[in-house]
């Protein structure tokens, strides 16, 4: 009887849902556009929001191959690389090239071409693409740890590459001025479009293939899913969002380093799609957006607190990475399924979990 | 290029070889028995490196009392490492032990960021290693010429170990079969503590070596050592002693040849190694050494 009851409270009418979907996405574009309008919040709320976008998209793109497809690749900080480059070189205004390039003078082919913003950042997402299905044809035949080692290893070579071609890149100095995005709807937007279509891939054929290919790759080989095809096809697609997140991280910043694209950058992403739950795209963006503002809050662990006057020793420089790296092995010793598992946020999950909360209250009293 | 800097180059590569085998010794056996990549290798190794500057420049001890002190040490963060990151998740689905696994390597490497400073400290001057002696012409430190010496001392030492003594038996069979061995009533915890306990000591020693040569301890000195020394364990044939010191020798050449030969290419000194995995995971995934393993379903 009990059960009946709770069966009928789960359930909320398609009605309610579309309400409540409707107002939630009308409240997102307020704020969203207040924000932009500079109305609420200050500079720096908006570019830890435009971060953890960013962000979102990147790890997202990492959940497609990680969780979704179960490939342990960790090369999204290279793919970020060659995504962020792109921009990078095609963007910033030809006059200020030579200012820039100010130690080797940059390819006069290259010095000639500025391209506008979304050209170079398709152009980024389909290099990184390309590069990917270039890396796959050997590493994808690899199993998982092999799979994981052979990845970071391209990511690094991606990186040491990108430091040596210095008439391409400038090498170590990297490229600043990269022009600013007027409106915080370009990464807004360009989330909101690629989780669409990420969705939309996952509920596709091709998805429920991942899927199968994650659960038991013998068994999916068996059904006559092409191992190969669908691997190659899920690396390019999380490689091609991946250099769209560079592009953008390279616009949001201004300035690009071979060195911020480096091993402990792809293990960000870890750690975001761990809490979020492997193979949960809702899941990933509420991590993305709770680790990047976490990691801009927890920046009083890195400066001297004092209490009562006395200097409390731990507080100091670099605390706040340990307490990071810490929350990592916590989540994947104790709460292996981050977040929601591989479950999608559902008005019914969020229902679910406030009703289970009060029930367990009724049931204490 | 004279005949004398061919041989010093001949001579480097052979000891920096040798450095890579001693830590690759240590991904292998793990390898061969938790089939997990152990990330954090390479930061015990620079864990051990930061534990001989502490004991002497900090406490002043002798290198000799020092090194034991560091190899114990290291040994006890190993095992560590094993107790906290990995026996917790034996059951676990590989990629939450791998996570771990990278989780544990980043903790550490932050962990020394933050107790040590990003700031590169010297390696204690240890006389009786970087006394340069000077053989037909070509000028080696003492280091230099011990390092293959030692490990391949070492290598036979492990070599007894897993083939002649009892804990080695149980190595061996933990490595064949993991739940048959436990069936057989093997003790799965006290085989793999015994391996990380190898692992981490070997490294302690490569620590010190390499310290010798190259005395600049940093928090992120581990990690292009750790990656490269598991890509040697991979072309020697992963979960083969010899074969990862094998391995390590060849990398270690390849490295110093690449540099001495094409200097124009030294930039590219770190992306040689994965150009070498790649090519031997695609040429021969078992490595030199390895056996032909088929997953069975």
């Amino acid at each position: 009887m009990m059960k009946n009851i709770n069966m009928n409270e789960n359930k909320m009418s398609k009605k309610t849902k579309l309400i409540l979907n409707i107002i939630s996405l009308i409240v997102f574009a307020l704020l969203i556009t207040l924000l932009d309008k500079r109305v609420i919040g200050d500079s720096y709320v908006r570019r830890v929001l435009n971060t953890s976008a960013v962000y979102a998209i990147v790890a997202v793109s990492m959940n497609l191959i990680n969780g979704f497809t179960g490939l342990f690749s960790l090369g999204q900080a290279g793919f970020m690389a060659l995504g962020a480059y792109v921009v990078a070189i095609f963007t910033v205004p030809v006059g200020l090239r030579p200012s820039i390039f100010y130690v080797i003078k940059q390819n006069p082919v290259l010095a000639q071409i500025e391209l506008p913003f979304f050209v170079a950042l398709i152009l980024g997402g389909l290099l990184a693409a390309f590069v990917a299905i270039l890396i796959g044809i050997p590493v994808l035949r690899l199993k998982s740890d092999y799979l994981a080692i052979a990845t970071l290893g391209f990511s690094e070579i991606i990186r040491i590459v990108i430091t040596n071609i210095q008439p391409i890149t400038n090498g170590a100095l990297g490229i600043n001025r990269i022009p600013e995005m007027p409106t915080m709807w370009i990464f807004f937007g360009i989330l909101i479009l690629s989780v669409i279509f990420i969705k939309l891939l996952i509920a596709s054929s091709y998805g429920r293939a991942f899927k199968a290919i994650r659960e038991d790759d013998i068994a999916a080989e068996a059904m006559g899913i092409n191992l190969f095809k669908h691997k190659v096809l899920s690396f390019a697609i999380g490689a091609f969002f991946a250099g769209i997140g560079g592009g953008l991280y390279a616009s949001l910043l201004g300035s690009v380093v071979p060195n911020s694209f480096n091993i402990p950058m792809t293990y960000n992403f870890l750690l975001i799609i761990v809490l979020g739950g492997m193979g949960s795209v809702s899941g990933t963006i509420i991590s993305s957006f709770v680790v990047t503002s976490g990691l801009e809050v927890l920046r009083f662990f890195d400066d001297k607190l004092t209490i009562g006057g006395v200097v409390i020793p731990i507080f100091r420089p670099g605390f706040r990475m340990v307490i990071f790296s810490a929350l990592l092995m916590i989540l994947v010793l104790f709460f292996r399924n981050g977040l929601l598992g591989q479950k999608e946020l559902s008005w019914d999950l969020i229902r679910k979990k406030f009703l289970r909360k009060k029930s367990d209250k009724r049931g204490a009293e | 290029m004279t005949f004398q800097t061919f041989l010093q180059q001949l001579a480097n590569g052979i000891s920096l070889g040798s450095l890579y085998a001693l830590i690759a010794i240590g991904y292998t056996m793990v390898y061969g028995i938790l089939r997990l990549i152990n990330f954090a290798h390479g930061d015990i190794f620079m864990m051990a490196a930061y534990f001989m500057v502490f004991s002497v420049v900090n406490f002043g001890l002798p290198w000799y009392i020092a090194s034991i002190i560091v190899i114990l040490a290291t040994v006890a963060l190993g095992v560590l490492l094993e107790k906290a990151a990995y026996s917790t998740l034996r059951d676990a689905p590989r990629m939450s032990i791998m996570i771990s696994a990278i989780g544990a390597s980043f903790l550490l490497e932050n962990l020394a960021t933050y107790l040590f400073t990003g700031v590169p400290k010297g390696f204690p001057n240890i006389a009786i290693l970087t006394k340069s002696v000077s053989i037909a012409g070509v000028s080696l430190s003492v280091a230099t010429m011990i390092t293959p010496v030692v490990t391949i001392v070492l290598l036979y030492v492990v070599m007894f170990i897993t083939n002649k003594t009892k804990i080695g038996m149980a190595m061996r069979a933990v490595a064949k079969d993991f739940e048959t061995a436990r069936l057989m009533g093997v003790n799965i915890n006290r085989v793999i503590s015994s391996t990380f306990i190898i692992g981490s000591a070997l490294a302690a020693v490569g620590a010190i070596l390499w310290g010798s040569k190259y005395p600049s301890v940093m928090p992120l000195m581990g990690v292009m050592p750790g990656l490269k020394c598991f890509i040697a364990a991979v072309l020697g044939g992963i979960g083969n002693t010899a074969g990862a010191v094998l391995g390590g020798f060849i990398l270690g050449m390849a490295e110093i040849l690449l540099v001495s030969f094409l200097p124009s290419l030294t930039g590219y000194r770190d992306a040689i190694a994965f150009v070498i995995l790649i090519v031997v995971l695609l040429v021969k995934p078992t490595g030199l050494l390895g056996e032909k393993v088929t997953d069975k379903v």
